[in-house]
């Protein structure tokens, strides 16, 4: 790890002006139980880390004009906890708690489930985001098991991470972000983006933004998340799925798929959607959602198994929401 | 006169009790130190530049940016041992230099401001390929296999495989070197006290006695700790260059990386049966991978040694991974998985089921009336005739469950160890001995030994051990040391007692062969109304204590520990055939194993060999990449360890009955986890209805396996 300056601002606007505008040059610190591992690891290497530990007003959760407003260093304990997710919003509870760890649910923010960068053990091993060696790609005739089977022809072929993603996603949830020149909110989705050079990150949060919260419409839907994990500890998933309709009696409406670890980005299902809406909600329409979700996958060497699962994590989240 | 041989079971008190680790409260509140716990005033830390390639040639190394930073002492370069010339690296992750600075900060610092330029080779990493073998082969026959198979009704041909693992020790390798007066003081992190100076005494240009190694607690080694390894030489030069201690422990991933791994190995088996289940013939081709070490595997057929008409052929691929270390119970897991997955697929060809084809060939093991025994024990254990079904469980849904067992043999004949026992004039004892607790509890078994051997509580008695200073034991491999060191310390606490039961005769007039230590006191034999309290009889010795030694073998060469065990295990599993992910459900193992000394750190044993069996079954494999050399799950987040919420239920059973007991002490370290590999896998097939060709069994293979048949 390189020596750097450690900042602890006390509002968004000090912390902002405290960031700079390329990349790798300055980090922000929420829980830290990714970034501190990045540090160690070399995989940036700042001049300054930025705490928002001590920022105001960017922890916790109030409903509000419809909507529920999670501040991005909420921690994941909270966000386990409130009685309005509980009761609202299944598929973030399933998808915190399953991350299976209290000393990372204790310490974990909501911002940063969000904005930790990639698990592809090439790039964590420092071979670059994409994973070269002398100028090669790595993961296509490498061990790719836990790669992408969507928009994966590269150079991105890992997966993006974030649990709590496909849920706020499928739920229509908008972030926003403060920069030097104000704020913005964007829909999470967007908040995504495959990265085409190995120095962008995965998301289209500039190197000076902070994200200060997420916003989830309170509208009802019905929702929930399936995981596949191997195991019942601190590990990561497979493959997930998260999906969230409108109940019109018993037929689905404005239904939202979304699956988790199987492309660079969360990775919206609109051919499950489609599977999905106008139909009664079952068994049936469970598995038809699932085999459409699976539709157009493009497997590497060793992730076709992704393609059968991402088939159960939808049949299994959908007949989930109806519980 | 007290009598070296094991006390009858109505004389034993402490032998066989369930007694708690006497160092646990010290382990649980930090209290015991261990290596990485041991700092020394004005200490250096070094840290290892490992090489990121797994096939090279270092050219050049520039160390100058390194040695000019603020805070580091020194920076070692990597040379090789013959040449002096920079080295060829054979895998990755090795070393090619070592800084020693003032903190651990500064060190990996300096190491990022090391440059180095390699001449990059291909490495060899695909040792799934049999075609990649270049070891040793080795090949036997026995009978005539030809006509064995053509005496069979079936015979069936299958695929298996078990990845390479590491030893992944809970205590990292590594230790703290020191020089002080023309001596070299060492704590290391090791399985072999006595022997570890012999490791470094080149490098330290020392004769032996000038070097005091000392390892009081000890995080696991599981095979991969017995030598000072290049770390160890390492560290002894980079102290001796600064004059300074120096702490070189390895990083979790370095850890991984290049402390140890179990070999590999495939194999095709084709095996022989009739409709009856009597098994023909045998045949098997093996290959795997000992890394850069030659390797192959020669414990085919496992535990059914006898099957007649054998032809097996076994043969190693040298891949570009560091060396494979002696992985508890080296070889048997791999022989096990192979054997008894093969035999079960053919119990499962010709619809036979799986307990009762076993039992019907236990004639072709040595041990069929252990076996026989074991078997019928686990089947209660486990609930086998209420849950038992032929392969492929029925039950509609996704979940389906199975059943599946294996049985695995080992030898655990105490090593050569040597303890002394000193009995002092107000009633203490002190127990030595070079030898090491791994954290299996010897500290607290030899304990017990000593204090049962003189009729007194084990508070009256410390067990030192550790130090190279104290006389010589084993190194603590091959299950060993708890035979080795019980029978050691009942030589030696026998024939101090003997003396002592000689100076209190005359006093109690009883002839001291007709004296015993009992129950704090030294008394006529089963007579407590003729006796001396034991600080009384301990006072008459005068000023001077008693100080005897022991060894194994003892002086009188009377067997206080014998060789050869068989163990049985069966396992439940559930397996959801959607998701490919298997879970354990309940888990029985019944153990041979002699006589028990301290039976809770017994069971200790069995549960930790079961976590660590689970984990080699469904979760454990070192991955590497094919074009760099490189591990690419040198950490713990996809170098997967099963968690408690994985492992289901354990119940243990030990064969305590006197005919088992009789035998002495043997030792109980590897054979719990020989297999759980096969046994899982067994169950998995039985739930699903189809093999599962390689361990560990994770949801991409159970499902690939499932796509060629099975129940789904
Ligand atoms: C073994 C293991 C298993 C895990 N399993 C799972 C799992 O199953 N699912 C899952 O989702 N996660 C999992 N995690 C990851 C864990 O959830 C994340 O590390 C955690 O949520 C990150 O939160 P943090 O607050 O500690 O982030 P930090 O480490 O502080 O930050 C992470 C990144 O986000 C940036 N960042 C954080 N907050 C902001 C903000 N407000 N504005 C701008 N940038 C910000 C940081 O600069 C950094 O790059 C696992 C982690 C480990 C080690």
């Amino acid at each position: 790890m390189k020596p750097f300056a450690y900042a602890n601002p006390k509002t968004i606007e000090e912390a902002v002006k405290l960031l700079g505008d390329a990349w790798g040059k300055t980090e922000v610190l929420a829980g830290g139980t990714d970034l501190v591992t990045s540090l160690k690891q070399n995989l940036t290497s700042p001049d300054k880390v930025v705490s928002l530990k001590d920022v105001e007003g960017l922890s916790g959760i109030v409903a509000a004009d419809g909507s529920l407003k999670i501040g991005a260093t909420t921690k994941l304990k909270d966000l386990i906890a409130n009685a309005e997710v509980k009761k609202n919003f299944p598929c973030l509870v399933t998808a915190a708690e399953s991350i299976g760890s209290p000393q990372i649910i204790n310490v974990g923010t909501v911002g940063g489930d969000l904005l930790q960068r990639p698990r592809c053990w090439f790039f964590r091993q420092g071979y670059g985001l994409f994973g070269t060696y002398e100028g090669a790609a790595l993961v296509p005739d490498g061990d790719n098991r836990y790669h992408a089977i969507f928009d994966n022809k590269g150079p991105a072929q890992f997966v993006n991470p974030s649990s709590l993603a496909p849920g706020l996603i499928a739920l229509g949830a908008t972030v926003r972000v403060h920069g030097p020149s104000g704020t913005r909110d964007l829909p999470v989705a967007e908040l995504f983006a495959t990265p085409k050079a190995d120095t962008d990150r995965e998301y289209t949060l500039k190197p000076n933004e902070i994200l200060t919260y997420v916003s989830i419409p309170m509208k009802g839907l019905k929702n929930a998340t399936y995981e596949i994990r191997q195991r019942i500890g601190l590990d990561w998933p497979m493959v997930t799925a998260s999906v969230a309709y409108e109940d019109s009696g018993g037929k689905a409406a404005n239904a939202k798929v979304v699956l988790g670890h199987v492309a660079p980005t969360p990775w919206v299902s609109d051919k499950a959607a489609a599977a999905l809406n106008g139909q009664a909600v079952g068994e049936d329409s469970a598995m038809k959602a699932g085999a459409a979700a699976a539709e157009g996958a493009t497997p590497l060497s060793m992730n076709g198994y992704k393609v059968h699962q991402v088939k159960v994590v939808v049949k299994r989240a959908v007949m989930a929401s109806m519980a | 006169m007290a009598k070296t041989a094991w006390p009858a079971p109505d004389r034993r008190k402490l032998i066989g009790s369930y007694t708690s680790r006497l160092d646990g409260p010290q382990k649980a509140t930090g209290a015991a130190k261990y290596a990485f716990d041991i700092n020394r005033p004005d200490m250096l830390y070094a840290k290892i530049l490992q090489c990121p390639h797994g096939n090279c040639k270092v050219l050049e190394v520039d160390t100058k940016e390194a040695e000019a930073m603020k805070g580091v002492a020194a920076v070692l370069v990597e040379k090789d041992a013959r040449s002096g010339a920079l080295p060829e690296i054979t895998f990755a992750g090795d070393t090619v230099a070592t800084v020693a600075a003032v903190t651990e900060e500064i060190a990996y610092e300096a190491l990022a401001k090391i440059k180095v330029k390699y001449e990059v080779k291909p490495p060899l990493m695909d040792d799934r390929n049999p075609a990649n073998v270049s070891g040793r082969e080795s090949k036997t026959a026995t009978g005539d296999a030809v006509a064995g198979f053509a005496a069979a009704d079936t015979t069936i041909e299958g695929y298996y495989g078990l990845a390479c693992v590491t030893h992944c020790c809970l205590e990292a390798h590594g230790q703290v070197c020191e020089w002080r007066d023309g001596d070299l003081y060492v704590w290391p992190s090791t399985q072999n006290v006595s022997g570890y100076a012999g490791g470094v005494k080149d490098t330290a240009a020392l004769p032996l006695e000038k070097i005091h190694v000392d390892c009081q607690y000890m995080g696991g080694g599981f095979g991969s700790k017995f030598a000072a390894d290049a770390w160890g030489n390492i560290g002894v030069t980079l102290s001796k260059m600064t004059g300074k201690p120096v702490k070189l422990m390895l990083d979790r991933d370095q850890e991984l990386k290049i402390a140890g791994n179990r070999p590999s190995s495939y194999a095709k088996v084709k095996v022989g049966v009739k409709k009856d289940g009597t098994i023909t013939a045998w045949d098997s081709n093996c290959w795997g991978s000992g890394g850069q070490q030659r390797f192959s595997l020669r414990t085919l057929p496992y535990v059914f040694t006898g099957i007649p008409n054998q032809n097996t052929l076994a043969n190693g691929v040298i891949t570009n991974r560091g060396a494979q270390r002696a992985w508890r119970a080296p070889n048997h897991p791999q022989g096990c998985l192979i054997t008894m997955a093969a035999l079960e697929d053919a119990a499962a060809a010709i619809g036979m089921d799986s307990l009762e084809f076993f039992k019907k060939n236990l004639s072709l093991t040595d041990k069929a009336d252990i076996y026989a025994e074991q078997l019928d024990i686990a089947a209660e254990m486990i609930g086998y005739k209420q849950k038992a079904h032929l392969r492929g469980d029925k039950t509609p849904g996704p979940i389906k469950k199975g059943i599946g067992m294996s049985m695995h043999t080992w030898g655990g004949k105490g090593h050569p160890s040597q303890c002394s026992v000193t009995i002092n004039p107000d009633g203490s004892v002190v127990a030595q001995l070079g030898s090491q607790d791994l954290g299996t509890g010897t500290r607290t078994a030899i304990t017990m030994v000593v204090a049962e051997t003189l009729g007194i509580p084990m508070d009256k008695v410390r067990t030192e051990l550790g130090k190279n200073s104290y006389p010589a034991s084993g190194a603590s491999g091959g299950s060993t040391t708890i035979g080795g060191v019980s029978a050691s310390s009942r030589d030696a606490s026998t024939k101090a007692l003997n003396v002592l039961l000689d100076k209190v005769a005359a006093s109690l007039g009883v002839p001291k062969d007709n004296l015993e230590a009992w129950d704090g006191k030294i008394q006529e034999v089963g007579n407590p109304a003729k006796s001396v309290a034991w600080e009384k009889a301990c006072s008459m010795m005068g000023m001077m204590p008693i100080t005897q030694q022991g060894s194994n073998p003892p002086g009188d060469l009377t067997e206080l520990t014998t060789d050869g065990v068989g163990g049985v295990q069966m396992a439940e599993v559930s397996v959801d055939i959607e998701t490919g992910v298997v879970r354990m459900e309940n888990y029985a193992v019944v153990q041979d194993v002699g006589l028990i000394i301290d039976m809770k750190t017994a069971e200790s044993q069995l549960f930790g060999a079961m976590v660590m069996g689970v984990t080699y079954a469904l979760y454990e494999e070192a991955i590497y990449d094919n074009k760099t050399g490189a591990m690419l799950n040198s950490d713990m987040e996809f170098y997967r360890l099963a968690g408690l919420g994985d492992i289901g239920n354990f119940k243990v059973h030990f064969m305590t009955d006197e005919k088992y007991q009789s035998r002495g002490v043997i030792g109980l370290g590897e054979p719990p986890v020989i297999s759980p590999g096969a046994a899982i896998s067994n169950a998995v097939a039985n739930a699903i209805g189809v093999r599962v060709s390689e361990l560990p069994l994770t949801p991409d293979r159970v499902l690939a396996a499932l796509n060629q048949g099975g129940v789904a």
